[in-house]
């Protein structure tokens, strides 16, 4: 399925005139080989990756954040995860399972873990204590302050995070054409076999391109999803003129 | 443990207690003294340390303001926490309305009080309408009749209905005080818990906060614990006072009145502090102090009377007071200089107390205290000698009736 038809014919030895002409050439843009194909393709392995790492990390994420328990354990697991090597997992994965969809989908659900359970703690831990306190004195049981207080106002950290996520995820599926799958990686990795520079430009190029189409999806989204009152200019109560110390003072000065 | 259990309202113990401030008398003198919330035996020890609370036991009156006092680390806030269960006690049992608390669940428990924190606690990402119906969403009131509901509450605690589509974070700490009274209110509990609510907004606007609780104190009559460091502000608002010593101890439990007259150790003495001599005033009404006419001078009289004359027409102190059209003070004209205009020191209204009397006169270039009546006008002024005479007589009554 992978097989190029023929070699390009470039006008020019520049990669970067061979990628811009590949990339205007219409014969790429349709087909079961072309372009949009293995962009959803590799959108389709991107949501995978991404399903089951969410699946992962935001339950781990949440319970961490809320209760505090088991802290140390998951930032030092995080750190771990992020320090593996994707081509090296999915290298792994593959001698031990053998080909398929699923082992070099694990190896990036390892990439995508890490930001997405660091930006869950984070941003649930990270909701102002007296808040939290505050709902529990009114009377909202754990799973209602988790979800209607922690998660709301943990929302602009939690999608930092999941954008970061999705963005590593997106650019690293490629290795996936490494082996036998699909996906916008085939240009790149097909390109390379051939030398055909001009097909691993444009395929780079079509890849950046869609990582950054769906950051600002995602801007888009986290704007409509977290609410005005995280947005507007902060009133701390630190900041006030008159902080508590001076109140005290005034009032005794002013009533004796 | 050192507890005076004098109940203001109850009539074997009227005579030995002197008339108290109308403000804050109010409620107490309208509800009885049932007990609502009572402390048994309570300990709260964190970890192996000194106690947080030691061996509590106290009765809090219904439909009254209780006032917790004390520096911090004595346990008056832990004392609040427990009786709404954000604190789990070491040993002993809090009954509200004679059930014992650990019997119900902590959530529909706290939802049953209402809770005012100091920071006002306000969830950042809802709004302000929301934030009031928060607890009846919780108690699954239909959305639109709990934002209904969250709108009157915004009206009865000063807030104009603009303000329920804001977010906290564009609220002054006063505005964000008042949401925090509204949302506790709104699902009308009898209890309302305060933790040093007002102490993180500006002298001024704490003062109005203090007002208007009591207004709203008058009309709902809930039985209201309340946290403060600030004795002023317990002798202010609480129709009992329960000042709490380091180490989680009850020092002493009485009536405002009687914390001030009567401190039951050093500890209560010094708490209180220098002024407690001139703030037990506030509990005396000053009805007994004679007013004397006063020479005034409206704005037009004035302009006469520097044109035609070198020298005022002396009585006893030279002293003139201009007043406008209406009668009402503008300040004071000195024996020595005809023209200029003296401000004029605090205002006595009639039947106000003899803090506010003795405030009057001390606070006066003339020393002469203005009585005005309610409208604001002028009808004498209060001699310093006459106003201590009636502090002296207050003092002896006190004593023959005990």
């Amino acid at each position: 399925m992978s097989v190029p038809a023929l070699v390009e014919e470039y006008s020019s030895d520049n990669p970067l005139v061979q990628g811009y002409e590949w990339l205007m050439n219409p014969m790429h843009w349709q087909g079961p080989e072309g372009i949009p194909l293995r962009a959803l393709e590799h959108l389709g392995y991107t949501a995978l990756t991404l399903s089951i790492a969410v699946a992962i990390a935001v339950p781990i994420g949440l319970y961490v954040g809320h209760t505090g328990r088991g802290r140390v354990v998951v930032i030092s697991l995080a750190g771990v995860l992020r320090a593996l090597p994707t081509l090296g997992m999915l290298t792994l994965f593959v001698l031990l399972a053998g080909l398929g969809l699923m082992p070099p989908i694990w190896a990036l659900v390892l990439l995508a873990v890490p930001p997405i359970l660091a930006g869950t703690y984070a941003g649930i831990s990270a909701v102002s204590k007296d808040t939290v306190d505050a709902a529990r004195s009114m009377g909202m049981t754990e799973p209602q302050i988790l979800f209607r207080v922690e998660v709301p106002n943990g929302l602009p950290v939690i999608l930092g995070g999941f954008r970061a996520g999705v963005l590593q995820v997106v650019a690293t599926v490629a290795v996936v054409a490494y082996i036998n799958l699909g996906g916008l990686g085939r240009f790149l990795i097909d390109g390379l076999s051939v030398s055909d520079y001009g097909r691993v430009l444009g395929g780079a190029v079509v890849i950046a391109a869609l990582a950054i189409c769906l950051d600002i999806v995602l801007a888009g989204i986290q704007r409509l999803a977290v609410s005005p009152g995280l947005k507007a200019p902060r009133r701390q109560r630190g900041d006030s003129p008159t902080g508590r110390e001076t109140i005290t003072a005034g009032v005794q000065g002013g009533n004796s | 443990m050192a507890v005076s259990d004098a109940r203001i309202s109850l009539p074997d113990s009227g005579t030995s207690t002197p008339q108290v401030d109308a403000a804050s008398a109010a409620p107490a003198a309208g509800s009885g003294t049932r007990p609502m919330i009572e402390f048994n035996s309570i300990t709260k020890r964190y970890l192996e340390n000194q106690p947080a609370v030691e061996n509590l036991s106290m009765t809090i009156d219904k439909g009254a303001i209780t006032v917790f006092v004390g520096p911090s680390g004595c346990g008056k806030t832990t004392s609040l926490r427990m009786i709404n269960r954000m604190v789990e006690p070491t040993s002993g049992t809090i009954t509200v309305d004679g059930k014992d608390v650990s019997t119900i669940p902590a959530a529909s428990l706290r939802r049953s009080m209402g809770y005012v924190m100091q920071s006002a606690g306000l969830l950042p990402h809802r709004t302000v309408t929301d934030n009031v119906a928060t607890v009846l969403r919780l108690n699954k009131v239909p959305r639109a009749q709990a934002r209904h509901r969250a709108e009157e509450l915004l009206d009865v605690v000063g807030l104009s209905a603009r303000m329920g589509k804001r977010y906290p974070s564009q609220l002054s700490g006063g505005q964000q005080q008042r949401v925090g009274v509204a949302r506790a209110l709104a699902a009308d509990p009898p209890v309302l818990l305060m933790d040093e609510p007002f102490s993180a907004v500006d002298p001024v606007v704490r003062a109005e906060l203090q007002q208007e609780l009591l207004r709203l104190q008058r009309d709902l009559a809930k039985t209201i614990v309340f946290v403060t460091h600030d004795i002023d502000e317990a002798t202010v608002l609480g129709d009992k006072v329960a000042v709490f010593a380091t180490g989680g101890r009850l020092a002493q439990y009485a009536a405002a009145e009687e914390i001030l007259r009567a401190p039951v150790d050093d500890f209560v003495a010094n708490f209180v502090g220098r002024d407690r001599g001139f703030r037990h005033l506030a509990f005396s009404t000053a009805d007994s102090v004679p007013i004397h006419p006063v020479r005034t001078a409206t704005e037009s009289e004035r302009g006469q009377r520097s044109a035609q004359q070198s020298r005022p027409p002396s009585d006893a102190a030279g002293w003139v007071l201009a007043v406008d059209d209406a009668h009402r003070p503008l300040g004071w004209i000195s024996p020595a200089d005809g023209s200029a205009l003296l401000p004029g020191g605090s205002l006595f209204h009639e039947g106000q107390t003899l803090r506010r009397a003795l405030d009057a006169v001390l606070s006066s270039p003339a020393g002469l205290g203005v009585a005005v009546d309610d409208a604001g006008s002028v009808t004498g002024v209060v001699k310093a000698p006459e106003v201590l005479a009636a502090i002296e007589n207050a003092r002896r009554q006190r004593e023959g009736g005990l």
